[in-house]
Order: structure tokens, then C-alpha cells, then sequence
């Protein structure tokens, strides 16, 4: 009896061997089969950061280019835009850019790299409509008597001030995403990489 | 019975006679020589990348290469904007057809696709690219000893200079260009080395890869092996 | 933690035939103990089948069956296996263990019904695993040839041409028939969805359908042995046959083992030389379709040239009809005549091991003629190798047509009672 618990150890002990060997083994031959769902090299070239030449770029006027296959709104701002950032802090939901709808260098009251210029994700936080342009400020932008001017979503009716943050009591619950992005020199930016260099 | 057991073995062997030859010298090996192959993608890019697309070779796979993505966007990129963009032509392939009278095909796996019992893709180019010899008969004035009656012109003619069919098939140089002969083969022979390299880029990560799957396949049958002999020594 | 495992099991059992399938097909599954190297290639088989479905399912997420030309004039159905290579992470490695599986299953394959060939597997009480594995056999060749076809190369194009040209040679209703399997009138866009479509789901359905069946089949009667002796005619008090073994523990661990040194040679292949001399993946297939330019020399893959061999060693016309045609029923009735081998063998004995000088003579010729008319159909046609390819031919036939005949007057030895090593 005492032979066959012996046999038995053994056996088991080499079972459990060249399950585990077998097992890693298994895990490996895995890995390709899962990794090659990842982006393909076309998909990531496809992807690629974008380059964008502001040198023309009027104050109060706005830009969109694709971006990964998504609209992105480069809006050089006038003073008198950059003031109405002010007023609306309290209309806003998220002030002061708490969530991480921006990169870390964007934590700021404008929202950006060079106080004038923002870059956003033209996309509506609530639903992915893209919203419309609402630059005109008062009771003709057709919104309300005091609108500072901003953005408004034709879908749901969510409305964006010139960071881009969302208004409360609106469906879309977030701020406009602020693109990774850095400046090549005073009027070139590049859209996909982050200030590190690094690529979004 | 066994005597025509014997016939039958031995017949292939007597029918192997026949077909067509070619005469291929074997391609230098520039595998893993990263200075030869980045002077042939530069020779590539320069002399061929024109009427030749590569339309599956990104450019930035050059990195491969030990090329930094500036390096090949500085030096190697005359009909693209963008490093992850595909090698391609502006060149349509109805009006190459027109022009020339067939299409130059795509070179990206040509290396792969020239390869026969006669020698290997590279092997098979190497003479191709240093086989060109005058013919006035042929509307572009080159023939070529591997592939008759080529519609393609010799590109490389000046660092080559112009050969001349002679006696016996001999090919012989009689017009030498900006390079001595010792000078155009290693030039070919980059050229040649880029080409197999870009027809199979993984190539090398393959056969890494082989010897660690191997390797830890051996292991695996280590156990394997000693987990049946436990097993088996119940049976009798 | 055990107590809960064997509850879940309970609430299974009563609901499910999990351990009653178990034992069936596993832990009570009494197999010969004498199974040889030969008895590997079934496991094998089963191997392959699902490593060319899993690869396949990870090819067709990139693959596009598409002949229109891209923007660089290339067809899209070729440019996409070279985005697999390239772009895909890991795509080569995908693509390589797809094509090196391909030959690998029809080497197993040959193996696999040798053994059978060997050991008279296919005889009575097991003539429907025989036809069910010669329907695996024929699903098989329809699901390379589809295949082949989606890479869109000069010989995927020119072979697929070619063979279905073939159905045009047909008295009456060949050129029709031709035209509706290809869906046009020569090989084209239409043809590659199609083919596509047969080869990614329908034949696969079919054929793992066909593989349950044989198993199941296998399983009703038990399995054969070397030896070719009934091992159910001995049982022990316990109604377990005296030289049985469950097959679990005892060939699921074998069959590991042999799984192992398998995936050795598989990988060395598909690492070190996936192209295998041009026979795997053929160099002529790296040119893109051009239904322009014929290829000087069209041969089909590796494991369908000795059935080429005979298709092109018929060059006579018989009555009215093109010897095209009766190429065409050579070549089918080489595959065909397969399917009677348990009732053309008249033998006393099962195993090669107890047959006498004549068969034992007659598979070695046959070996040799299937062995040669592989290899001429590699090659292009000459007289000579015609002539070759004629008498290989007849030999191959005789082989069956004569069976019934030689293998009663041949001199057998008395099989043992029970089984020898």
C-alpha cells in the first residue's frame, strides 16, 4: 500500500510537470493568435498623427481637420472669446477640467497649449454627434439672450462654451476631448502626439 | 518482377533529361549586412521606385533596417508624404501597358516569385541585373540573357556601361560605364540583397523564433515522453 | 471544493451525457495495447483539422476574396495576403502554420489510410469507417482545391482554370456545367467568392461532421491492431477484452507524445523553410492572377500530382469521346475504386503481418507506382514519362481489379490468438 502512494506521488507530481510546461506552452502559441486582432500596421498608418499649418488662421475663425477618422476643430480665439471663459466657469459642470478629458499640459483655463488656439475632438461627449458652431453671441445665435458663444449639439441639445466644457443639466456628461498635440514651430501643430512625444 | 521494379525506379531519373536550363550565378549573401541592404533600398528607391511599384512595403518597415524614420523620410522618400505609407507609383498600370507593352510588375516579392529549380529569387535576379546586353533588333535596344526579349531597358547602363553578345554566348563588355565590373556586381548584389530582404522581411524574426519554439518543444517532449513511459509501465 | 466539484458534475449528468460520453469514448474505450507508430496518424489528423480551422478563422479576418485590381493595379485578394504578411502582427506566422498545415494534413492523411491499407482496417465490421474516412478524403481535396484558388496566384488561377475545364470535357453537359461552377465564363471574381465561400464553411461543416461519424463509427465496432485480430473475441470476467487498454490515460498520453514530435517537424518547416523547395508554397504563385499570361508550366500542389499522373497519362480516345474525358474518369476512378477495397479484399487474414508473398508483393508495387506518379506529375509530360505514367497507372488499377483474385490463392500464415507486439 505503501508503494502504490509512492507510484501514485509520483505520478501525479509529473502529470502536474508537464501539464504546467504544456500549459505555458499552449499560452504562448496564444499570444500571436490574440495580438494579431491589434491594429495592423495599415490601421496604425491610417492613424497617423496629422499635421496642421495655422499660418492662415484668422482670429474668431475655425479649422477642422480628420483626425483617425474623426472631425478636430483647431479655433483660433479672439479676446472677447477668451473673456466669456470666465462667465461661463459657473455654468459649466466641470470648470476647473477635473476628468481627464485632456492631456495633462491642457489642465488649464483655455484648455490649451497657446492661450488662443484650442484643438478639440469635435465630437459631443453624450451620443458622438458632432455639434455645430455657435460663435454668434446673444439672443441671434438663436440659443438664449446671453449665450458668451460656443458649440451646440443638434441631437440631443447638449451645449459646449470656447474650452469646449459642457454646460450642466445637458445629456453629455463630459468636457470636449483635447486631442494629444504639440507645436512644430509658431504655426504648425501636429495632432496625435503628445508634448513627450509620444504618440496618442 | 524485380527486374521491372528496377525499370520503374530508375525510369524518372532518364526523364529528368529534358526542359528548359537556366544558367544562374549565385547571388553574394547580403542578409543581415545592414550597410549593404540600406545602399540597395537606396538604389531601389532611385533607379527603380519609378516604373516599379513595391505596393506592399511600408516605409517605415525600413526601420528594420537600423534606419531611423527621419533618415528615410529625408533620404528615401520621393513620391510619398507620409513614413507609414505604402511604396506606391502614381504610374497606371493601363498606360505602363501602353508605353512599354507590358506593365512592370510590382517588385515587393519578386524575390520570391523568381525562384525556380535553376537557383534561388536572388540568385535569378543577380543575373538578370548583370545580364543586360545591346540589341538593336529589340525596340529599346537591351535584350537580356535570363529573360528574352525583355520589355524593360537596362536602367543601371551607365555605372555598368554596355555589354555585347560575342562569340560562343558570351557576354563582354564593350562600352564600360561609370563603374568597374567589380564595382557593378557589389552594387547588384546590394541591390539584389534589398530585394530578397523586402520580399520577406520577417525572414530573420522566423527563424529566431524557430530555434526558441524548437527548443522549448524539446523540453515539452522531455516530460511528455517520461509522463507515457510512467503511464505504460502498467501495460504488459 | 471537491464535494462541489462532483455536485456540479451530478447536475450535468442528469442533464447532459458528459460522463456517460467520457467513459464511452475515453476511460472505457478499450483499444488494442499493441497500437504501433502507424496508429498515430488518425490523432494527428484530428490535429491538423482544428489547427487549420483556428488558423483560418484568424486568416479570414483579413483575407478579402476580391479580383478587382487595387489602386496599384494588384488584385485585392492577393494584396490582402501580403497585408497579412506584413501589417498583421503576427500574420506571417498565421499564414505560414495555415500553408504548411495544408501539406501536412494530406501527408497525415496518406499515412493515416496506409495504415489501413496495412493492417486491413477497412475490413469487415469496419467498412463504414473505411467509406466514411474515403467522404474525409474527398472533402479534403475539394477543401485544398478551394483554397487554393483564394491566394489569387498565377498557379491558383491557371490550376483552378484547368481542373474546372476539366467538367467541360463531360459528354452533353460539360461546357454548362462548367460555366455554372465557375459563375462566368472563365475563372474570375465570381469564382473566388464562391470558392470562398465553400472553402471557409461549407466543406468545413462537412467535413467535421464526416469526422464525428467516423469516430462514432470506429467506437460502435472498436478499433483494429497490427495484428488485424479481434481483441472483443477475448474478454476477461469483467467483459473487458483481455488486450484492451482505456484509451485514457493510456493513448491520450501516447498520443501526446506523438502530438509533440510532430508540432517538431511541423514548426521546423514552417520556421526554417515554409516554402518547402517550391512545394508548399509554390514560387509561380507569388506572381498576382493574370488571365492573360498562361504559366509555362502548370502543375498542381504536391499531394494531387499522382491523380494528375493519371489524368494526363490517358491519351486515347475511347469511342467518340475525348480522352480529355476519360483522363478525367481515371483520374477520379483512381480516388473512386478506394471506396471498395473492404470488399475487394477476399483475404482469410486482415494484417499484412499474415498475408502472404503475393500481397505483400503487391503493396510494395503499389507503393512504388502511387510514389512515382506523384513524382512525374510534378514534372512536365515527355513520352517516356507518359509511358512511365501509363504502366504506373495500370499497375495502381490492377492492384485493386486484381485483389479479389490474388489475395485467395496467396499463401497466408495462422494469426495468433492474441496480439503480439
Amino acid at each position: 500500500m505503501a508503494l502504490d502512494d509512492k507510484v501514485d506521488c509520483g505520478r501525479r507530481r509529473l502529470i502536474v510537470a508537464t501539464a504546467t510546461v504544456g500549459g505555458v506552452a499552449g499560452f504562448a502559441a496564444a499570444v500571436p493568435f490574440v495580438a494579431s486582432m491589434l491594429p495592423s500596421e495599415r490601421a496604425r498608418s491610417a492613424g497617423a498623427p496629422v499635421e496642421v499649418d495655422i499660418s492662415k488662421l484668422a482670429p474668431g475663425q475655425m479649422l477642422t481637420v480628420e483626425w483617425r477618422g474623426k472631425p478636430v476643430w483647431i479655433i483660433n480665439r479672439t479676446k472677447e472669446m477668451l473673456d466669456s471663459l470666465k462667465k461661463t466657469d459657473d455654468k459649466v459642470s466641470d470648470p476647473k477640467s477635473g476628468k481627464q478629458m485632456q492631456p495633462e499640459y491642457c489642465r488649464n483655463e483655455t484648455r490649451s497649449i497657446k492661450p488662443e488656439i484650442l484643438v478639440a475632438v469635435g465630437i459631443c461627449t453624450h451620443l458622438g454627434c458632432s455639434p455645430t458652431e455657435k460663435f454668434k453671441t446673444g439672443a441671434e445665435s438663436g440659443i438664449e439672450a446671453d449665450w458668451p458663444g460656443g458649440f451646440f449639439c443638434p441631437c440631443h441639445g447638449s451645449t459646449f462654451d470656447l474650452a469646449g466644457r459642457v454646460y450642466k443639466g445637458k445629456p453629455a456628461p463630459d468636457n470636449l476631448e483635447i486631442p494629444a498635440h504639440k507645436y512644430l514651430g509658431d504655426t504648425k501643430i501636429v495632432i496625435g502626439i503628445g508634448q513627450d512625444g509620444k504618440e496618442a | 518482377m524485380k527486374k521491372l521494379l528496377f525499370v520503374l525506379l530508375f525510369a524518372p531519373l532518364v526523364a529528368l533529361a529534358a526542359g528548359v536550363e537556366l544558367h544562374l550565378d549565385k547571388a553574394p549573401n547580403r542578409a543581415g549586412d545592414m550597410a549593404a541592404l540600406q545602399n540597395g533600398a537606396k538604389i531601389f528607391v532611385n533607379y527603380c521606385l519609378n516604373c516599379h511599384s513595391a505596393s506592399y512595403m511600408r516605409y517605415n518597415r525600413l526601420r528594420d533596417l537600423d534606419l531611423t524614420e527621419d533618415q528615410i523620410r529625408e533620404n528615401l522618400m520621393f513620391a510619398a508624404d507620409k513614413v507609414g505609407e505604402l511604396m506606391r507609383i502614381s504610374m497606371q498600370r493601363a498606360e505602363a501597358k501602353l508605353w512599354f507593352g507590358a506593365a512592370p510588375p510590382d517588385l515587393t516579392i519578386i524575390a520570391r516569385a523568381r525562384a525556380s529549380e535553376f537557383g534561388s529569387g536572388s540568385d535569378w535576379l543577380y543575373t538578370y541585373l548583370r545580364g543586360f546586353y545591346r540589341d538593336d533588333k529589340r525596340p529599346t535596344g537591351w535584350n537580356n540573357v535570363v529573360f528574352e526579349n525583355v520589355g524593360m531597358p537596362h536602367v543601371l547602363w551607365e555605372l555598368q556601361g554596355q555589354q555585347v553578345m560575342g562569340e560562343g554566348h558570351k557576354l563582354a563588355i564593350a562600352k564600360p560605364g561609370k563603374l568597374k565590373p567589380e564595382e557593378y556586381d557589389a552594387l547588384v548584389a546590394d541591390l539584389v540583397g534589398y530585394l530578397q530582404y523586402m520580399a520577406e522581411p520577417m525572414a530573420q524574426t522566423r527563424k529566431q523564433l524557430g530555434v526558441v519554439v524548437l527548443i522549448a518543444l524539446g523540453v515539452l517532449f522531455v516530460f511528455a515522453y517520461a509522463l507515457k513511459r510512467e503511464f505504460w509501465k502498467d501495460v504488459h | 471544493m471537491k464535494a462541489q466539484m462532483t455536485a456540479l458534475l451530478g447536475w450535468v449528468d442528469e442533464r447532459f451525457p458528459l460522463t456517460a460520453n467520457w467513459k464511452a469514448h475515453l476511460s472505457e474505450y478499450y483499444a488494442p495495447k499493441n497500437f504501433n507508430f502507424w496508429y498515430f496518424f488518425g490523432s494527428l489528423a484530428l490535429l491538423v483539422l482544428v489547427l487549420q480551422i483556428v488558423t483560418g478563422i484568424f486568416l479570414t479576418m483579413h483575407y478579402k476574396p476580391d479580383a478587382a485590381l487595387n489602386a496599384s493595379g494588384v488584385p485585392v485578394a492577393f494584396a490582402s495576403v501580403e497585408y497579412i504578411m506584413r501589417d498583421v502582427p503576427w500574420g506571417w506566422m498565421i499564414r505560414y502554420m495555415h500553408s504548411t498545415g495544408a501539406s501536412a494534413f494530406f501527408l497525415v492523411v496518406y499515412l493515416h489510410m496506409f495504415r489501413g491499407l496495412l493492417y486491413g482496417s477497412y475490413r469487415k465490421p469496419r467498412e463504414l469507417i473505411w467509406l466514411f474516412g474515403m467522404f474525409i478524403f474527398l472533402m479534403l481535396m475539394a477543401e485544398a482545391f478551394f483554397g487554393y484558388l483564394l491566394p489569387w496566384g498565377q498557379m491558383s488561377f491557371w490550376g483552378a482554370q484547368v481542373i474546372v475545364n476539366l467538367f467541360s470535357a463531360i459528354p452533353l453537359i460539360g461546357p454548362d456545367l462548367s460555366i455554372w461552377l465557375r459563375g462566368d465564363f472563365v475563372v474570375g471574381d465570381a469564382t473566388l467568392n464562391r470558392f470562398f465561400a465553400f472553402h471557409v464553411i461549407a466543406v468545413p461543416l462537412v467535413l467535421v461532421g464526416l469526422v464525428a461519424a467516423h469516430l462514432l463509427a470506429l467506437h460502435e465496432v472498436g478499433s483494429n491492431n497490427p495484428d488485424g485480430i479481434e481483441i472483443k473475441k477475448k474478454k476477461g470476467a469483467d467483459g473487458i477484452p483481455l488486450d484492451g487498454i482505456p484509451f485514457h490515460p493510456y493513448y491520450t498520453v501516447k498520443d501526446i507524445v506523438g502530438v509533440v514530435v510532430f508540432l517538431m517537424v511541423f514548426t521546423a518547416i514552417m520556421f526554417f523553410m515554409p516554402e518547402f523547395g517550391g512545394y508548399f508554397l509554390e514560387y509561380n504563385n507569388f506572381f498576382p492572377a493574370d488571365p492573360l499570361v498562361t504559366p509555362p508550366h502548370i502543375a498542381p500542389v504536391w499531394y494531387f500530382t499522382p491523380y494528375y499522373s493519371m489524368l494526363r497519362a490517358v491519351t486515347v480516345n475511347f469511342f467518340w469521346i475525348d480522352a480529355k474525358f476519360w483522363g478525367v474518369v481515371a483520374m477520379g476512378g483512381g480516388v473512386v475504386i478506394l471506396l471498395f477495397l473492404p470488399w475487394l479484399d477476399r483475404s482469410p487474414v486482415k494484417s499484412i503481418r499474415y498475408k502472404g508473398p503475393i500481397f505483400k508483393s503487391a503493396v510494395a508495387i503499389f507503393v512504388v507506382c502511387f510514389l512515382i506518379l506523384g513524382y512525374l506529375g510534378m514534372l512536365a509530360p515527355t513520352p517516356l514519362r507518359t509511358l512511365v505514367s501509363q504502366i504506373c497507372t495500370m499497375l495502381y488499377f490492377a492492384f485493386f481489379l486484381l485483389m479479389p483474385i490474388y489475395s485467395q490463392l496467396d499463401k497466408c500464415k495462422p494469426e495468433p490468438e492474441r496480439v503480439t507486439g
